[in-house]
């Protein structure tokens, strides 16, 4: 096995032993990503003279014994978490040249804890997409098939993780954009529940929506990870002032006494019948763990939640892209002979067309005459479907579904058409709609439609686990009792 | 449901962004597939719901309003496009 191919855990490990050095470990991930990044493009920025620095000073922790689980660990940032002095572009022209004057939160918890930082990964600008393919410089290619997207937003973050070229990444996930990547390119993507993870220093997109998690290999990774951003901090209102278990101890390997549902509509029209069997087999693992499954379960207001979703959203992302004016920070205009036209000007320019779309629609959703009938409506169906959920939560532990209705789709396949391009993140939404905590997981491989150019495995197809707020352990416990008794975690895209 | 040119015009003024000939075509066409899509919220009864605007239901966020420090104002104008004597420039804003 390749140095680069290790999770946390068995890097970890041999760091401990003093087997291998960080020095060692961020030097093959940094040639990893000489040798494939050209193809992937998951990268915005690789930050090699700072991994190497980071890597002596994480070698030199570990010699003298303070070494936490992370130190010395070689990771990607996604490109909207603020990394101070370092550029935190959000896939935007807007923001191509900003150097954040601070930290985000979940950038000081990973420094203190060892961090090697080896880039900041690329993503749909402002975070509005499903492919990658908005961002503003390059689009990001799929591991499994560079043909096809590596879905988005977090897209650089979930095919780094796949490709080896870190070791683990942070997202963050408004609508799936952790999750739905994770899932198409076969690595484990974890939305912690609303105010888990503070956003301080996350560039903002939707903020009742927004959330930081995890990118990983593995299931225990991901506990490992969450054990160091989760927590309060008073820097983010919305940030929960809760205890933070440990993690690490809702890894057990039996699913006996859990109870599992199965929501009927997540089965959507359109879905992939390899997805679907998929599913199905792992929900008949689960049981063969010990779980007990309800594969009744109803949910009847999930085929109103993507419209739901993208009147919220699109309101919530219109208020907070207006700080983009050409005068604090950013791209600049100055061609008026107007502040008020350099304004406009600076947005035109400065914004991609998804941006401008969402913009439009959220300004749209919240004049005057069409709030009560679209902003308004709306926030009334969150209300029911988290009421929905509430009820589920009271006769089952976790809730399983697909992540994604199919697996990758080639790049350029839905550019034209941004409904088809929504319909994608129909599985994931109603998560973040009712705050819930819910995870990807691989769960098997579907043979390319149209043909796959790599010719290997098939495709990634992800697994996706819900509880109810706070009952990440919950998750956790599930997803790894699947993972250890199924191989689907250990494939590795050729490349 | 058809949104017309001018009213698409009108939001993006609303944003203070303006559109090339282009994007107004193109945002016509789709903004109206996409607000016809919402028109499936007219089906659902909401008679008497309240609305959600935060999931997880939090109390008010209250701190003492105490003067503390705050970022070295050089650091903060590094990014601004126009600066000047400690100060964000802009262009006229009365004409």
């Amino acid at each position: 096995m390749e140095l680069y191919d290790l999770t946390i855990h068995e890097a970890a490990d041999r760091l401990a032993r003093r087997e291998l050095s960080s020095r060692e470990l961020t030097q093959a991930v940094l040639d990893r990503i000489r040798q494939v990044d050209e193809r992937v493009r998951a990268y915005v920025t690789v930050t090699e003279e700072l991994a190497l620095k980071q890597a002596e000073e994480a070698d030199k922790r570990i010699a003298s014994g303070n070494a936490a689980p992370l130190t010395g660990i070689p990771a990607a940032i996604k490109d909207l978490i603020c990394t101070k002095g370092i550029p935190t572009t959000c896939g935007s022209r807007m923001l191509e040249n900003f150097l954040p004057p601070y930290q985000a939160h979940v950038t000081e918890r990973l420094l203190d804890a060892g961090l090697v930082m080896v880039g900041k990964a690329n993503m749909d600008e402002f975070a509005m997409g499903s492919s990658t393919e908005n961002s503003a410089f390059y689009p990001t290619h799929n591991p499994w098939d560079l043909e096809r997207v590596p879905g988005g937003s977090s897209g650089g973050s979930a095919a780094t993780v796949a490709a080896s070229e870190c070791i683990y990444a942070l997202g963050s996930d408004t609508g799936g954009s952790i999750r739905q990547p994770a899932a198409l390119c076969g690595v484990v993507g974890f939305k912690p529940t609303y105010g888990r993870v503070s956003r301080f220093g996350l560039v903002a997109f939707a903020s009742s929506l927004d959330q930081i998690g995890p990118l990983t290999k593995d299931v225990t990774d991901c506990a490992l990870v969450m054990n160091v951003i989760a927590g309060h901090d008073k820097r983010d209102a919305t940030s929960a002032p809760l205890d933070v278990p440990d993690y690490t101890r809702s890894l057990i390997p039996d699913l006996k006494g859990i109870r599992v549902g199965v929501p009927q509509e997540y089965f959507v029209e359109g879905m992939d019948d390899d997805v679907r069997a998929s599913i199905e087999a792992a929900v008949n693992k689960m049981e063969e763990l010990g779980a007990e499954v309800d594969w009744e379960v109803s949910l009847p207001s999930t085929g109103y939640a993507l419209a739901c979703y993208y009147i919220i959203a699109p309101s919530e992302a219109m208020a907070n892209l207006a700080r983009y004016d050409g005068v604090k920070y950013g791209y600049s205009d100055m061609r008026g002979d107007s502040m008020w036209r350099n304004m406009e000007l600076t947005r035109q320019h400065g914004f991609g067309d998804e941006v401008k779309r969402r913009i439009m629609l959220g300004t749209y959703a919240l004049s005057a005459g069409y709030y009560d009938a679209y902003y308004l409506k709306a926030q009334k169906v969150r209300t029911l479907i988290c009421r929905e959920f509430d009820a589920a939560f009271q006769r089952c532990d976790v809730l399983v579904t697909a992540v994604s209705p199919t697996p990758a789709f080639k790049l350029g396949e839905k550019t034209s058409d941004p409904l088809q391009m929504y319909l994608s993140d129909v599985c994931t939404i109603p998560v973040n709609i009712a705050g819930i905590p819910a995870i990807s997981v691989p769960c098997g491989f579907a043979p390319a439609e149209g043909g796959s150019a790599s010719g290997g495995d098939g495709l990634p197809v992800g697994l996706q686990i819900m509880a109810k707020p706070f009952d990440e352990p919950a998750i956790l416990r599930v997803a790894y009792a699947y993972e250890q008794a199924t191989e689907w975690h250990k494939a590795r895209p050729k490349l | 449901m058809a949104i017309t040119r001018e009213e698409v015009q009108h939001v993006a003024i609303l944003f203070r962004m303006s559109l090339s000939e282009e994007d107004i075509t193109r945002f016509q066409q789709q903004l109206s597939q996409i607000l016809d899509y919402f028109q499936v919220l007219q089906q659902i009864d909401t008679e008497g719901v309240p609305p959600t605007s935060q999931p997880i239901s939090l109390e008010n966020v209250m701190r003492a309003d105490e003067p503390r420090p705050s970022y070295p104002t050089e650091d903060i104008l590094a990014n601004a496009p126009l600066s000047e004597r400690g100060f964000f420039r802009v262009r006229a804003v009365l004409e």
